[in-house]
């Protein structure tokens, strides 16, 4: 089953696919979802794949119990995943809200295309990003992640099963249309050189344990079903104990650590990659397809004598903010990319409060933004004399 | 040195197996010859029969922007994925159509204009569903933007195995139809 699980080798495969071979190698062997353009590959190689290495595919009435069934399945010791597109991910909110309240390690890959509502089904966008992070109702954090190449998918994937065990709570990739159906080339690695992080298990007596009380990383050490724990697992505002308590100090307390245990950990779990940051006076961020296009735009520029620099986000939530306030001291100019009107943009302004130019280059969805407009973008960010 | 990108553009409508072809194009770069390839693909809601169109870069090296809005290579399928398209084609670029499926308009002088009756020769074969095939060995022969042997592994890696040897017949028909078009040129111009 083992060697089924990694198949070592190089291959020419689309992003969808590679996200499930990156998803299977981490250990998922639960999935659960309905499919829907451009994320159906994903769950069709699943339907296909995990029955091969001793796992369960199940395809669900609606996203709504696609995303329950997940739940329960990694409360029963599975490693677990869905796949979906906006319409879908619309229905996902409320149950990825009590994957975090429940402290649930899942994976959610939303392959982005353009909405509104049923919008452009084949077709791009990145316009999920604010409800990534919101979607959901009540005060919470998040981990998502921005992948840019089918490669990326497959790492990405494995690293999003990582710190979704390791952080017990539901991780995004927040993948889109051109990442899931291009093609590109793929290495999978040995699977000796892959990490695996697998959820720490309780060792304590089961005789006044404590499951929801914080372990030394700020993230509970939780039994499985069946572990020969008492288990309550609630979506109700629930002490150490796990059982309800309505008042606002278990409140308090609650949505406290809910918030810390990501926020505390921030710095081991943001990953950005940089380039030419050091001797910049305007820097593009980016994530996703489109940085892509922002890197062709730096490059080019900077053969025009342009000192532009690149931030790309790997991961988008928790935002980099110590990095982008230290960037809006250091430049002249940010300038967000983005296929959506303005969404990652509201924190890079948010983060820069002032301290220099942010200028966006949005998209209303539809397509990739081409390396040109970005050029147009750092030009007229570097011209422009006052803030928007 | 500029980098040199080929930028390939296969355009039909679902059915046809345009994106398998991209796939397999793109598939034989990037494994076999040793290149960096990029396949991006565009299609309706529909499962078949409205346009689509898949689209190839090859580079020596990492290719960023995956689409290709200008193609040097327009291979044309149906004919409202010629008239939709065929205006992004470069000067000097290769214009390849399926003769049957497609009448052409007027060209631009400076383009490498080829036809071949892709469909016909799969359909006399016996196997309509190969002509993305002949297609294949055709642009093989014609242009060379991949090499013979690295398509040939790129199919077989790709189509059912209890077909492999009619589509790699269809894949060889392809390739000499294209031989015979290059000679016939090249004693034209002689």
């Amino acid at each position: 089953m083992r060697d089924k699980a990694v198949e070592k080798g190089i291959y020419f495969m689309n992003g969808d696919h590679a996200c499930c071979e990156g998803a299977i190698a981490a250990g998922c062997r639960f999935f659960a979802g309905y499919p829907i353009t451009p994320a159906t590959e994903v769950a069709e190689r699943m339907s296909i794949r995990l029955p091969q290495v001793g796992g369960i595919y199940i395809q669900m009435e609606d996203e709504i119990a696609s995303m329950a069934a997940i739940l329960g399945a990694s409360w029963g010791g599975v490693k677990a995943m869905t796949s979906t597109s906006g319409p879908g991910f619309s229905l996902m909110m409320e149950n990825i809200g009590l994957g975090v309240c429940t402290e649930t390690p899942c994976v959610i890959c939303n392959v982005q295309r353009a909405g509104p509502s049923t919008g452009l089904p084949t077709n791009v966008a990145q316009g999920d990003m604010m409800q990534a992070r919101w979607g959901s109702h009540g005060h919470y954090e998040i981990i998502a992640l921005s992948p840019s190449s089918p490669q990326e998918m497959f790492d990405m994937t494995i690293l999003a099963f990582n710190l979704s065990e390791e952080y017990r709570i539901p991780v995004l990739i927040m993948a889109d249309e051109v990442v899931g159906h291009m093609n590109e080339r793929v290495v999978i690695p040995d699977i000796e050189e892959i990490e695996i992080v697998n959820r720490a298990k309780p060792h304590a007596p089961p005789e006044g344990y404590l499951p929801y009380r914080p372990g030394p990383n700020g993230v509970p050490i939780l039994p499985n079903c069946g572990d020969g724990y008492r288990i309550h697992v609630t979506g109700l505002t629930h002490d150490e104990r796990g059982y309800p308590v309505m008042t606002a100090d278990a409140q308090a307390q609650m949505v406290e650590h809910l918030v810390n245990k990501i926020v505390l950990n921030r710095e081991k779990i943001i990953k950005t990659t940089s380039f030419y940051l050091d001797d910049a006076e305007v820097v593009v961020i980016s994530y996703g397809i489109t940085f892509r296009s922002a890197r062709s735009a730096v490059e080019q520029i900077r053969e025009a004598g342009v000192r532009a620099g690149l931030l790309k986000l790997d991961t988008v939530w928790p935002f980099p903010e110590e990095l982008v306030r230290s960037l809006a001291r250091n430049v002249k100019a940010l300038v967000v990319a983005e296929i959506n009107l303005g969404q990652m943009v509201r924190e890079v302004e948010r983060c820069a409060a002032g301290r220099c130019r942010v200028h966006l280059v949005p998209h209303h969805g539809g397509a990739v933004i081409r390396p040109e407009r970005i050029i147009e973008g750092i030009r007229a960010a570097l011209k422009r004399k006052r803030n928007r | 040195m500029k980098k040199r990108e080929r930028r390939i553009f296969f355009t039909g409508f679902g059915g046809q197996g345009i994106v398998m072809a991209g796939d397999i194009l793109g598939r034989a770069s990037a494994i076999y010859d040793g290149k960096h390839a990029t396949m991006t693909q565009n299609y309706g809601p529909e499962a078949r029969g409205g346009a689509c169109s898949s689209q190839v870069i090859i580079s020596d090296e990492e290719i960023l922007y995956p689409y290709v809005d200008r193609p040097e290579i327009l291979i044309c399928m149906s004919q409202e994925g010629y008239t939709k398209h065929v205006k992004n084609l470069v000067d000097d670029g290769t214009l390849i159509w399926d003769e049957d499926l497609v009448r052409p308009g007027k060209g631009n002088k400076s383009w490498n204009i080829l036809r071949v009756p892709a469909t016909r020769i799969a359909e006399e074969m016996g196997h309509k569903m190969m002509a993305n095939i002949v297609m294949l060995g055709f642009l093989t022969a014609v242009t060379g933007v991949a090499s013979a042997d690295a398509v040939r592994q790129a199919i077989k890696d790709s189509v059912p195995p209890a077909t492999v040897e009619a589509n790699m017949k269809a894949f060889e028909r392809g390739m000499e139809y294209g031989q015979a078009v290059l000679k016939s040129r090249s004693k034209g111009n002689g």
